[in-house]
C-alpha cells in the first residue's frame, strides 16, 4: 500500500469510529428520554400536577408540593448564587485577571466545579442544618448556591473575556468611569452570554439530589415562607429518590416516574430558551 | 546679463520672500496646543518611547508616521491616558495640555478623557441604538434636556457626515451600520461631548476606499473646531490630510515639520527612505 492509500484508510476508520461514538451517545440520550416518558406519561395527569405527595397507603397523591418546593429552592439559590457568581466573574475578567488574587478564585471555582454535589451537602448540612437544629429549605437553597456560583462566575468571567478591549477603550475614552464602562457597555454586549450561563446554572441545580437530601430533606407538606425557612422542604429530586427506593409499591414509584419526566421536560425547555437565545445573537 | 536672466532672478528672489513669510506668519498664528516634553514609555520592562519632544498646533493636523512597532500609537495613547487600562502599561515626562501636565497623578482621567476624545482603528459602536450611540456620552458629561439632547444628537451626527444617511435608523442597532459608517458614527459620537482633542488611530485601516474617502474629508472639516492627531501608516493620507507630520522610528521623534516641507524636503536620511518607499 502507498501512503496515500494508507492515509485514506486511517480518514475513514477514524472517521467511523466517531460517527460510532456520536451515534451512541444520541443513542443513550433518547433512550433515557424513551424510557422517561415511557414510565412517568402514565401517571402524568392534572391531579398529578395539582395534589400534593401523600403518605404511603393513601391513594391519588401528586407532586405538586415537591413543584412548589422545587421553584422556592431553586428561587432562593440563584437570588444567592447569582449575584455572588456575576460579581467574582466581573472581578476576574475585569479587574484582577493576572492577579494573583485572581488565580486563586480562578481556582478555587474550577475545584468546586468538579467538587461532587454530596460534600456540599454534607458541608451545609453540619454548618447549617447542625448549628440550626432543623432541616430546611433554605439549607437547600445554600447547598445549590455553592454548587451555582462557581459554574456563574467562572462562565461570567469566560463571556467578559469574549469582549473585544478595543470596546473597554473605547468606552473609557469617552471618559467613563469604569464601573459604568463595565455595567452598561461589557455586560450588554455580553447580555445574551451572561443569561445563558445563568440559565444553564439553573438548569443543572435544579437537577440536584445529593445537596437537598441534607438539608431540604423531604415533606408531605406545602412549602410557605416561613416552613422554608425552618422545616423541611418538598423538592422533586429527593422526592423521585424516595419514592423510588424506599418504597414497595409499584404506584408510587411510577409517581417517581412522573416526577422524573416534569425534570426532564423542564430542563429540556430551559436548554431550548437558552438555544434560542443565542441564535437570536446570530 | 539679459533681461531673461534678471526676470529669472527676480522670480527666484520673490519665492525666496514668500517662503519667508509664509514661515512667519506660521510662527505668529500657530499656538501649540500640546507639548509634549521627553516622553518615555514602557510596557513592563520594555521601553518603547524614548524622549519624544513634540509641539501639537492648535487647531491644525498633525500626523504621526511611522514603521509598524515604531511606537506611534503608543505615543498617541499616552494624550488621553487610555493605556492606564493595562498595570504593566508606564509613561513618564511631561505632557502639556493648556498649561497642565496631563500625565499627573491631579489631573482626573474622566474629565481629561472629555477634553480628549479618541477614534479607534476598528469601528467600536456600543451595543445600543444609534441615537444612544451618540447620546450615552454626551448625558455621561452633561446635563441636557430630552430636547436638547436629540438637538445635539443631530448636530454631531451632521458633523460627523452622517445624519443623512441614518436620519430614517436612529433606533436601530449601531452595529447594523457599514463599517465606514460606524467609524463616523464614533467620530459622532466622540464629538458629541465637545472635546478640544481628536486622537485619531489609524481611524481608516478597516475601512473600505469609499468610506476612507469620507472620513478624509471629514476630517479636513473638523479641524476647523477641534485639534486632530492622527496616526497612520497610509503616506499618501498623512500628505493629504495633515498640517503637520512626525516620523517616529524605533520610538524616537527622526523628524517633525510642516507636511509640505517634510514631503517635498525630508532633511533627514531616515525619513527620506521611508517616505520614498524604501523601508516600513
Amino acid at each position: 500500500m502507498n501512503t496515500i492509500t494508507i492515509r485514506r484508510n486511517t480518514n475513514n476508520i477514524v472517521k467511523l469510529l466517531s460517527f460510532l461514538a456520536t451515534v451512541l451517545g444520541i443513542a443513550f440520550l433518547i433512550w433515557i428520554l424513551y424510557t422517561v416518558i415511557q414510565m412517568g406519561s402514565s401517571v402524568l395527569k392534572p391531579s398529578f400536577l395539582t395534589s400534593p405527595t401523600k403518605p404511603y397507603g393513601i391513594p391519588d397523591g401528586g407532586i405538586a408540593n415537591a413543584i412548589l418546593g422545587t421553584a422556592y429552592i431553586t428561587l432562593m439559590a440563584s437570588l444567592i448564587g447569582m449575584p455572588l457568581g456575576l460579581l467574582a466573574g466581573v472581578y476576574l475578567s475585569e479587574f484582577g485577571s493576572r492577579s494573583k488574587l485572581g488565580n486563586a478564585i480562578r481556582f478555587s471555582a474550577n475545584v468546586m466545579m468538579g467538587l461532587p454535589s454530596i460534600i456540599v451537602g454534607l458541608f451545609v448540612y453540619s454548618v447549617v442544618v447542625i448549628t440550626t437544629k432543623h432541616f430546611s429549605g433554605f439549607a437547600g437553597s445554600i447547598s445549590l448556591a455553592i454548587i451555582m456560583f462557581p459554574v456563574v462566575a467562572r462562565t461570567t468571567e469566560d463571556m467578559l473575556a469574549m469582549v473585544p478591549n478595543a470596546l473597554r477603550e473605547a468606552s473609557l475614552a469617552l471618559g467613563m468611569p469604569r464601573w459604568r464602562a463595565t455595567l452598561d457597555i461589557i455586560f450588554r454586549s455580553a447580555k445574551s452570554g451572561l443569561i445563558t450561563g445563568i440559565l444553564l446554572s439553573i438548569a443543572r441545580v435544579s437537577g440536584e439530589t445529593a445537596p437537598l437530601l441534607f438539608t431540604a430533606l423531604w415533606s408531605d407538606n406545602w412549602v410557605t415562607l416561613n416552613s422554608f425557612f425552618t422545616q423541611p422542604t418538598a423538592n422533586l429530586t429527593v422526592t423521585i429518590t424516595e419514592y423510588a427506593t424506599n418504597s414497595p409499591f409499584a404506584a408510587i414509584q411510577n409517581r417517581a416516574w412522573g416526577a422524573a419526566l416534569l425534570i426532564t421536560v423542564a430542563i429540556l425547555i430551559l436548554n431550548i430558551i437558552v438555544r434560542a437565545i443565542f441564535k437570536e445573537k446570530k | 546679463m539679459n533681461t531673461l536672466e534678471k526676470l529669472e532672478d527676480n522670480k527666484l528672489a520673490n519665492n525666496e520672500q514668500k517662503k519667508a513669510d509664509k514661515q512667519a506668519n506660521s510662527n505668529r498664528d500657530e499656538n501649540v496646543k500640546i507639548s509634549v516634553r521627553n516622553l518615555n514609555f514602557y510596557y513592563g520592562g520594555h521601553q518603547a518611547l524614548f524622549d519624544n519632544n513634540l509641539e501639537i498646533y492648535d487647531g491644525k493636523v498633525t500626523a504621526v508616521i511611522g514603521p509598524s512597532g515604531c511606537g506611534k500609537s503608543t505615543h498617541l495613547r499616552t494624550y488621553n491616558r487610555i493605556f492606564e487600562l493595562y498595570k504593566d502599561q508606564k509613561a513618564s515626562g511631561e505632557i502639556i495640555l493648556d498649561g497642565q501636565n496631563l500625565l499627573s497623578k491631579s489631573i482626573d482621567p474622566l474629565e481629561l478623557r472629555r477634553k480628549v476624545g479618541m477614534i479607534f482603528q476598528k469601528p467600536t459602536p456600543f451595543p445600543m441604538s444609534v441615537f444612544d450611540n451618540v447620546a450615552y456620552g454626551m448625558k455621561l458629561h452633561y446635563k441636557y434636556s430630552k430636547e436638547e439632547v436629540a438637538q445635539r444628537v443631530e448636530k454631531a451626527l451632521k458633523s460627523a457626515a452622517l445624519w443623512d444617511e441614518v436620519k430614517d435608523k436612529l433606533s436601530k442597532p449601531g452595529m447594523a451600520l457599514s463599517g465606514g459608517q460606524q467609524q463616523r458614527l464614533c467620530i459622532a459620537r466622540a464629538i458629541a461631548i465637545e472635546p478640544d482633542v481628536l486622537l485619531m488611530d489609524e481611524p481608516t485601516s478597516a475601512i473600505d476606499p469609499v468610506g476612507t474617502l469620507k472620513i478624509e474629508n471629514l476630517i479636513e472639516e473638523l479641524k476647523e473646531k477641534f485639534t486632530i492627531v492622527i496616526v497612520t501608516h497610509n503616506m499618501q493620507q498623512a500628505a493629504r490630510v495633515s498640517d503637520y507630520t512626525a516620523f517616529f522610528y524605533q520610538g524616537k521623534i527622526v523628524e517633525y515639520d510642516r507636511t509640505d516641507d517634510m514631503f517635498t524636503n525630508p532633511k533627514q536620511k531616515q525619513t527620506e527612505d521611508y517616505i520614498t518607499g524604501r523601508f516600513g
